[in-house]
């Protein structure tokens, strides 16, 4: 049994414990806002937070979970919408939107450790998330845009 | 998406997912329902107090419902089209529902591809917009006992200035519906002056259930007791299960069986590709469970392929004499004068569509009939494949459209959806197709990998006095038709018949390939080797004259003209000549405006720099483009700035059209910098994003600079037409920095580093 914390509630899994995370979020627990992309770690669009960093959840295995705290895009902020969230919708980010959660996990985990990234700083950061609209200079504009308003 | 209407939410475990279906009464566009009629599902415009059209309903409490029948893939045309409906309604679009249309012929045609919702719908819409607010002033007109020409509308009520009357649209929608519908000769369509969102346009509808993950894709479609599948497909197209062997399969905790799927008759077009399906509690389960499986398969003839001997197949070809699709003069008596004479041969490989969300669908088949949620682009040819495969009539097959993660006109093809819906029929519940990024990769409907020859002489001035250009390419309707090896008028028509340049002598031809792999549209489509081989063509024969490409560009295309298609099959994207002429005066002026925004010749280039210039009109848009690249000393090439001029007539969102340029040069970017599909012995070479790379943002474009050209000529398309002046732009960007000329795509193969 591997218990684990997801958006703050005690969760407990008994089920194969190579099973990605994103399969648990996804197909066991409901949580659909985290996506798959290519399953082994290269776009991004699966990304979540592990103990606060960002995490390809469709490589994380549920048995290296085990209590620690998964933060979805479900659970990033309890009331209303996170700046990061706020500048998406103020710079118009989205096409398709279905790498854009992952993007805004990325973002969210970079601007915690990073106040004012600089643009060789943003795409380092955000070179492991994949948009194949291209948004990039968007989300680029956005960051920036997030940077002074994080808590 | 929690505005969406949803009749079947009791349904979902995950909520949200869009229920939409038939109308009350036709747009005149389309066949109008009979009382007797059974309506497949209600939407909440049909349920609506007043609901003059499919398009349309208005609730007692002023809710207004607009039904968007196109699929959503990024391009906002869910919420475009929509905008329209409601500025003609003279509506307040915060009171404006939007709820998606399932697959139904009375919306007309639903297959959103071709850059044309836009230009397809726009009189539609507005003509369902203007019936809904002609039928509120007369009933407003009938209650205060005034003239209907002394009334009008302000934003969601009708007013009567002379006496100070307002009423509310739901307030009058309950009289409004008792009264006939108007004909369309009887509507009064709004000035351009009083237009409240066309031209002005407005964000996504679904920007916020975007961006807090509650919008549904089709990866995020749940029904009660579902079932989860993974495919493996016949590795090489065409190919057939000999036997195949489940045990180990069946021992991994979570997989319930295997399931035969059958092999498609005939030519492939949407049919399933055929298999073995691993039916799961849960998508890893089925992924582990597939990696157990042990099939030995039939190949088929396609084993015969192999991409560097057909590469080598196409050029041979396209040396030789073609089929003539176009001809003006004699090209053929100028070459052989002995003037100086340029050839040039270009390439361009298969190219996947890698949309982010992979191929998805959710079926059930229960009673005789199928309901599916899919990510689709086309949810008729959904219906129609469904009722094929289960020989069930397509009134049987529901298919919702949920939202696309990415389309790009791979999801034109159900192919996917019928996979679902056949598996449900075998299992007996409601299953869920999935397939791997590797399934995407191998199993695509790709671009067709072209090579052009191109030959020109040049006079004494510098121009060419004779043009030849043969194109090869294995045709999209191989897919219907096996045996198809010619480009079709659609296909040639992009980019290659409507050559824009003014030349005494023209001969267009196209040669013979045979398709080893499925063949279909991508993101703008024949235009992209086309437009790569002809604009990078010109520039490389702007050099050879010693020209600026600028200037040289303009020269070609000459004088203010309409072209003249007399004995050339030019569909012009199916649309009138009269509505949409080929203006190449258009061409012109995007090229002119392009040079100077983006400061061409005025801005001073060190070494490794460099800016390149294209332009092309596809989807009745033109188009201009100006790349700027830095290319290292590590060969490593960034592209700073890109500057794009379109015009594309009337834009209704130009924050919409702004963005799916921006994304088009990214999209470009992928193509030049690492598109390449490959096959060895039939079967696909690359399989996820390490060998199928597409661009990431230090590679994309850092800031895309989009000019739209204020117009009143009619809409045309945005999606597609500004992927292919990039490529060309970029490419010819590349030769100015380094001396490096591209022919060949992509460039990981010009050994810059």
């Amino acid at each position: 049994m591997i218990q684990l914390k997801v958006n703050g509630a005690e969760q407990s899994f008994d089920g194969d414990p190579e099973m990605p995370l994103l399969w648990y979020l996804r197909d066991v627990l409901g949580l659909t806002g985290s996506k798959f992309g290519c399953g082994v770690g290269l776009c991004g669009a699966c990304t979540v937070h592990v103990n606060g960093q960002a995490t390809r959840s469709c490589v994380a295995a549920m048995r290296d979970t085990a209590g620690k705290e998964v933060t979805t895009v479900e659970g990033l902020e309890k009331n209303g919408l996170h700046p990061v969230q706020k500048a998406w919708m103020q710079i118009n980010v989205p096409q398709c939107g279905y790498c854009q959660v992952g993007q805004i996990m990325q973002a969210v985990a970079l601007l915690s450790s990073k106040k004012k990234p600089a643009d060789h700083e943003i795409d380092e950061a955000m070179s492991g998330n994949i948009c194949r609209c291209g948004t990039y200079q968007r989300i680029r504009a956005a960051i920036k845009a997030a940077a002074g308003e994080m808590p | 998406m929690s505005a969406i209407e949803n009749v079947s939410r009791r349904r979902f475990l995950a909520g949200g997912i869009i229920a939409a279906g038939a109308l009350v009464l036709g747009v005149r566009y389309y066949s109008k329902l009979s009382s007797g009629d059974k309506l497949p599902h209600d939407t909440n415009a049909d349920r609506a107090t007043l609901h003059p059209n499919a398009f349309l309903g208005i609730d007692a409490d002023g809710t207004v419902w607009i039904v968007a029948s196109r699929s959503e893939m990024g391009t906002t045309s869910r919420t475009t089209l929509p905008l329209i409906v409601a500025d003609e309604l003279d509506a307040d679009w915060k009171r404006v529902k939007i709820g998606q249309a399932i697959g139904d012929k009375r919306y007309g045609d639903q297959n959103t591809d071709g850059s044309h919702s836009i230009r397809s719908f726009y009189d539609a819409m507005r003509e369902a917009g203007a019936t809904a607010r002609f039928m509120l002033i007369q009933a407003a007109a009938k209650q205060w006992g005034v003239p209907a020409a002394e009334c009008e509308t302000d934003l969601h009520v009708v007013v009567h200035r002379s006496t100070n009357r307002k009423a509310g649209y739901g307030e009058l929608a309950s009289a409004a519906a008792k009264l006939p519908i108007p004909s369309r000769e009887a509507l009064k369509f709004k000035p351009k002056s009083a237009w409240r969102y066309v031209g002005k346009g407005e964000v996504s509808y679904d920007l916020e259930a975007l961006v807090t993950g509650k919008a549904i894709y089709g990866m995020d479609a749940r029904v009660d007791g579902m079932l989860y599948a993974s495919v493996e497909h016949p590795p090489v197209l065409g190919g057939k299960v000999k036997s195949y062997e489940d045990k180990e399969v069946l021992k991994v905790a979570g997989v319930r069986q295997t399931v035969p799927i059958d092999p498609f008759q005939q030519a492939p077009a949407f049919q399933p590709l055929g298999g073995i399906a691993v039916i799961a509690d849960n998508t890893w389960a089925a992924f582990q469970g597939r990696k157990k499986l042990n099939i030995s398969w039939d190949n088929g003839p396609n084993e015969t392929y192999d991409s560097d001997p057909y590469k080598n197949e196409l050029r041979e070809t396209a040396h030789k004499p073609g089929k003539v699709v176009r001809n003006i003069g004699d090209a053929d008596a100028v070459f052989a004068k002995g003037s100086k004479v340029y050839e040039a041969d270009y390439y361009v490989p298969l190219l996947a569509h890698a949309t982010m969300e992979p191929m998805v669908a959710l079926a059930e088949f229960k009673d005789g009939k199928v309901t599916a949620w899919a990510p689709t682009q086309n949810p008729q040819a959904a219906q129609d494949i469904i009722s094929k495969e289960l020989g069930i009539a397509k009134e049987d097959v529901i298919c919702h459209v949920t939202l696309l993660g990415g389309g790009f006109g791979r999801k034109s093809k159900p192919d996917y959806v019928a996979e679902a819906a056949v598996l449900s029929k075998k299992v007996g519940r409601p299953v869920k197709v999935v397939w791997t990024r590797e399934d995407d990769i191998k199993f695509d409907y790709y671009n067709a990998v072209a090579s052009m020859y191109m030959k020109a002489a040049l006079g004494a001035d510098g121009k060419p006095t004779a043009w030849l250009q043969r194109s090869v390419f294995p045709p999209i309707p191989s897919i219907f038709d096996v045996n198809a090896v010619y480009g079709d008028p659609s296909h040639l028509q992009q980019g290659w018949t409507d050559i824009p340049y003014d030349l005494p002598n023209l001969r267009i031809e196209n040669g013979p390939a045979k398709a080893h792999v499925r063949i279909g549209w991508l993101r703008s489509v024949a235009n992209i080797y086309h437009a790569f081989a002809i604009q990078c063509f010109t520039d490389e024969l702007a050099h050879a004259a010693g020209r600026d490409p600028f200037d040289y560009l303009l020269d070609l295309i000459g004088e203010p003209r309409t072209i003249d298609f007399k004995g050339v099959d030019y569909p012009n994207y199916g649309a009138a000549f009269d509505a949409y002429p080929w203006e190449t005066g258009r061409l012109r002026h995007v090229t002119e405006m392009v040079a100077e925004k983006s400061g061409w010749g005025k801005r001073k280039h060190g070494k490794g720099t460099g800016m390149g210039i294209a332009a092309h009109r596809s989807f009745l848009t033109y188009v201009a483009t100006v790349v700027e690249v830095e290319v290292n000393d590590q060969g490593e090439v960034r592209i700073p700035r890109v500057d794009t001029v379109l015009d594309a007539g009337l834009v209704v969102n130009p924050e919409a059209t702004r963005a799916q340029f921006e994304g088009a040069a990214v999209f470009g970017a992928s193509i030049v910098r690492s598109g390449e599909i490959t096959a060895t012995r039939g079967a696909i070479n690359q399989s996820n994003f390490q060998d199928y790379p597409v661009a990431r943002m230090a590679e994309a474009p850092y800031q895309t600079n989009v000019y739209i050209v204020d117009s009143d000529a009619p809409p045309a398309g945005v999606g597609e037409p500004g992927v292919p002046p990039f490529v060309a732009a970029f490419c010819n960007a590349i030769y100015a920095a380094t001396g490096k000329r591209v022919r060949d795509l992509p460039i990981t193969k010009l050994g810059l580093s």
